[in-house]
């Protein structure tokens, strides 16, 4: 038996979160005395795929195929489980990011596997059972989950494990898989990235806006804010449907969840719908010029005050700490 | 066209959430539900791509009598038709299955169901469904477009957007900015009333997964209040206190 974990790749690259998940699942192969195969898909250079030796992955079974290299769900589940049977695999971790999301619940219906989506922890392992946490009600509170199948996909979090170190030597080989026409039914007709911004729901830190900010030629602030920390920019949900952001930054209940290290929530109220997207954040900064604004009540450091006046000044030390 | 929306009955967004037996229970006392957000979008989707005539709209729900007004809204806000699966919707697994099984032959061109719930966030009913029916589907998408046979649609990536290119029937979970939101009108009420309400029994689905307990993420500590007037201050907590930056 063994620990299938598939690494997903960004135009041959691995990200954090890919680390995370061999990291991951790496202590969970330790912990049940297994060996740890990955699977990676798509157009990835061997360095790239000895990379993951750093992180623990005992065997490598590269999938290199042109017609893979953008994501095809149905494609990637079957490839997947195939490979999950040829390794005799009883858990299988992916990333729950948002390709892992529509990936993970495939190979748990193929399966007849219990899936823990949004997993932020490592499993508790006993001889009678396989309990797993993961975010529920919208961050507004978790579930212990029990895996009650002998065949467990959990689907990971991103930046809720911290990387641990563990050199190996993996063997890489590439892997066959059978594949039907009915596996290619979707196309991929295009990709548009915007590469100048840090991807917001594996951002490390967070820089958020709130209808504070009065209007989008305002948003200059929380831009320069966000390059002197190298952070993501996020907004509140008014800001996104007043068309000031993009929809694709709204963070909290009805938008994103993010647990980034550092959230910096600026003219944001802190309304429960807000709060439970981002609660999770392991520090949290408000800056907000009503004393009794609530994200006050869940804020690690605060300060009262304009944020027109504030955030520059706060840019400056940032700057100035950096070049130190 | 003929689709088919999924809808689940949620606690209100402003409910503050409790549990009960030793945190084993999700506490309803006081709470308010409705039609999950996401599915509203879902719905508000299907009336757009139907209006005029041009195809019916079925919602179904798995859940207990007591969801009937949820369907009953989305009823009035322009769905024909509804069936309710009479069961606790156990885990996404459980309400999969139910909506696979109802599904199987009836030859809906589209299904259509929101993103996530906002009370399990399974993000899994699209996938599990679109397995076990073996169509294709897409978890969370952005903008839906069809034309005949063919739908074009936008699924969120991490840092940008992929346009995929896909032939139906399919499923698709849909998140902001697919559909006006639309809302129940004098008319649509009344008509909700007498629109058909089918009920069904569920079928027996093997326990894979199991909520042993809940938990409510622990408060944080009293926040530092740094004065307006020396925001550096701040920068260096967050240096040599915090270690976040
Ligand atoms: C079904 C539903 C789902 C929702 N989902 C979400 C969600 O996912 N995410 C979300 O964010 N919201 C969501 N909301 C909306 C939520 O209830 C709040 O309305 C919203 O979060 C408020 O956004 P805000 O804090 O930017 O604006 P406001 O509440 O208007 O707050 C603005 C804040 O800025 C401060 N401010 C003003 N000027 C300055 C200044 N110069 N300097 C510093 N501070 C200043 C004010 O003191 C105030 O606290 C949802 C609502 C519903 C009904
Ligand atoms: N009990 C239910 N009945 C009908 N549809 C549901 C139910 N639960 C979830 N869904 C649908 O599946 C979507 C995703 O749910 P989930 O996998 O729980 O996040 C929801 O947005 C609904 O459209």
């Amino acid at each position: 038996m063994s620990v299938l974990v598939f690494v997903e790749n960004i135009e041959g690259k691995f990200k954090k979160s890919a680390f995370e998940v061999v990291s991951y699942a790496k202590t969970i192969a330790n912990t049940l005395n297994q060996k740890l195969t990955a699977i990676s898909i798509g157009d990835v250079s061997d360095t790239a795929l000895e990379s993951l030796g750093k992180y623990g992955a005992n065997k490598i079974l590269n999938v290199n195929s042109e017609k893979l290299k953008s994501f095809i769900n149905q494609a990637y589940a079957s490839i997947i489980t195939q490979a999950a049977k040829q390794e005799e695999a009883t858990i299988i971790v992916l990333s729950n990011s948002f390709s892992g999301k529509g990936l993970a619940p495939r190979i748990a219906a193929k399966m007849e596997a219990g899936l823990a989506d949004g997993a932020v922890g490592l499993p508790e392992i006993n001889e009678n059972n396989f309990r797993i946490k993961k975010t529920a009600f919208s961050g507004k509170a978790f579930a212990l989950t029990e895996l009650t199948s002998v065949i467990k996909v959990i689907a990971l979090n991103p930046n809720s494990f911290e990387l641990r170190d563990e050199i190996t030597t993996p063997e890489i080989t590439t892997f066959e898989a059978d594949l039907h026409s009915q596996d290619f039914n979707t196309i991929v007709k295009e990709i548009v990235r915007t590469t100048d911004k840090i991807s917001l729901p594996d951002a490390e830190i967070v820089v958020s806006g709130g209808r504070g900010l009065k209007g989008p030629e305002n948003w200059g602030i929380i831009e320069d804010l966000a390059n002197a920390l190298g952070a993501a920019t996020a907004c509140s949900k008014p800001v996104s449907d007043a068309g000031w952001r993009p929809h694709e930054e709204h963070v909290g209940q009805t938008g994103i969840a993010v647990s980034p290290n550092l959230y910096i929530a600026i003219g944001i109220s802190g309304a429960i719908q807000h709060l439970a997207g981002v609660s999770s954040s392991k520090t949290i900064v408000v800056i907000n010029k009503d004393p009794e604004a609530p994200f006050f009540k869940v804020a690690d450091y605060g300060i009262v005050g304009d944020a027109f006046e504030i955030v520059p000044k706060i840019t400056s030390a940032i700057k100035a700490l950096k070049e130190s | 066209m003929k689709i088919l929306v999924c809808i689940s009955n949620v606690p209100d967004t402003t409910s503050k959430i409790t549990f009960s037996n030793d945190n084993t229970i999700f506490n309803t006392t006081g709470v308010q539900f409705i039609v999950n957000p996401y599915d509203e979008i879902a719905l508000s989707k299907a009336i757009a791509l139907t209006e005029g005539g041009k195809g019916s709209i079925t919602v179904i729900n798995v859940g207990e009598a007591t969801t009937e007004p949820t369907i009953r809204k989305a009823l009035a806000t322009g769905a024909d038709n509804a069936v309710r699966v009479n069961a606790f919707p156990r885990d996404s697994w459980f309400v999969a299955k139910q909506i696979a099984h109802f599904a199987d032959g009836k030859d809906f061109d589209l299904i259509l169901l929101g993103r996530e719930s906002i009370d399990y966030n399974g993000n899994q009913v699209a996938s599990l469904v679109g397995e076990l029916l073996n169509i294709p589907s897409i978890s969370i998408a952005k903008k839906i477009d069809i034309t005949e046979n063919t739908a074009i649609v936008e699924r969120e990536i991490e840092g940008g957007k992929e346009i995929i290119n896909v032939s139906l029937p399919i499923i698709v979970g849909t998140a902001e900015g697919v559909a006006e939101p639309r809302i129940p009108n004098m008319r649509g009420i009344m008509s909700a009333r007498t629109k058909p309400l089918e009920v069904v029994e569920p079928i027996d689905v093997p326990l894979l997964v199991k909520v042993v307990q809940y938990e409510i993420p622990p408060s944080r500590g009293a926040v530092t209040l740094v004065d307006a007037s020396s925001p550096e201050k701040l920068v260096e907590l967050l240096h040599t206190q915090a270690r976040v930056i």
